[in-house]
């Protein structure tokens, strides 16, 4: 049998490898992938622990959890389009025009 | 058999989110991702979630990837330049390392406590686990659920007046 420990290593092996991808990678896109994949080992957490304690409300956390990641993917891509219009670039290392 | 099958799925997981962080070109970090979201939409079907398998399959992989290949593509981007700071990866490491250790004791020192609902295993295949979602989420979830389509609307707005080419 399976227990929900199982599950959150995993999760827990998942988050970290995302942090480590958003704190040492440049590119604004794999930084923001590396982002998504942080929200779903949180996810994945959610839904195991929803499981063992027999309740529907992580699932429904969840739900919104992916909601909220469709609505960052649309405005942070925007973002990185407006951005490499103006310098060429997405570069996070190029992006310090509000730096004095 | 089961437990031979999760972690067959979770070295899938883990060793493809592997190569979302190592890869040098983003098309191939993205493939990567979308297995990963694969494999975690296995685990939701383990843990007896099929619509939220589905619904990992048809927004992460479906929905959100296709749009982030898109940008990829419109942005033509080359290989990530190799040059690295050292010392930001060492700190990076082990802030994440950290990170994981203190997960890991929690997972490994905390007590989950017994089941507090009462869906079980048989309710779910009895009744349908996306009847349950439903029922749940447009009763005791009614409000966040509007706010959710608020948040959504705000979003496409917002992309769109970004992305537009003449503000």
């Amino acid at each position: 049998m399976i227990g929900v420990y199982h599950y959150m290593t995993v999760a827990a092996i998942l988050f970290a490898m995302g942090t480590y991808g958003v704190l040492t990678r440049r590119n604004a896109i794999v930084i923001f992938m590396c982002v998504e994949l942080m929200l779903n080992s949180v996810n994945l957490t959610f839904i195991s622990l929803s499981r063992h304690l027999q309740s529907m409300d992580g699932q429904i956390f969840v739900f919104f959890v992916m909601s909220v990641a469709a609505a960052e993917a649309a405005v942070g891509l925007a973002l990185m389009i407006t951005f490499f219009r103006n310098r060429e670039t997405i570069d996070v290392d190029q992006i310090n025009m509000l730096k004095l | 058999m089961e437990i031979l099958f999760f972690y067959l799925v979770a070295l899938v997981a883990l060793a493809s989110g592997f190569l979302v962080i190592r890869c040098q070109s983003p098309v191939n970090s993205a493939l990567a991702l979308v297995n990963t979201f694969f494999c975690l939409a296995v685990f939701y079907v383990m843990l007896n979630a099929p619509f939220m398998a589905a619904v990992q399959i048809m927004v992460y992989a479906g929905a959100i990837m296709v749009l982030i290949l898109f940008v990829i593509m419109l942005l033509n981007l080359g290989i990530e330049a190799r040059q690295r700071y050292m010392r930001g990866i060492v700190w990076s490491s082990l802030g994440s390392l950290l990170m994981f250790l203190v997960a890991l004791f929690i997972i490994k020192r905390g007590r989950v406590t017994g089941a507090t609902g009462d869906i079980t295993e048989y309710t779910i295949q009895n009744f349908g686990h996306t009847e349950l979602i439903g029922m749940t989420m447009f009763t005791e979830f009614l409000l966040p659920f509007e706010i959710a389509g608020i948040l959504l609307l705000v979003a496409v707005v917002g992309a769109l007046v970004l992305a537009k080419r003449d503000v």
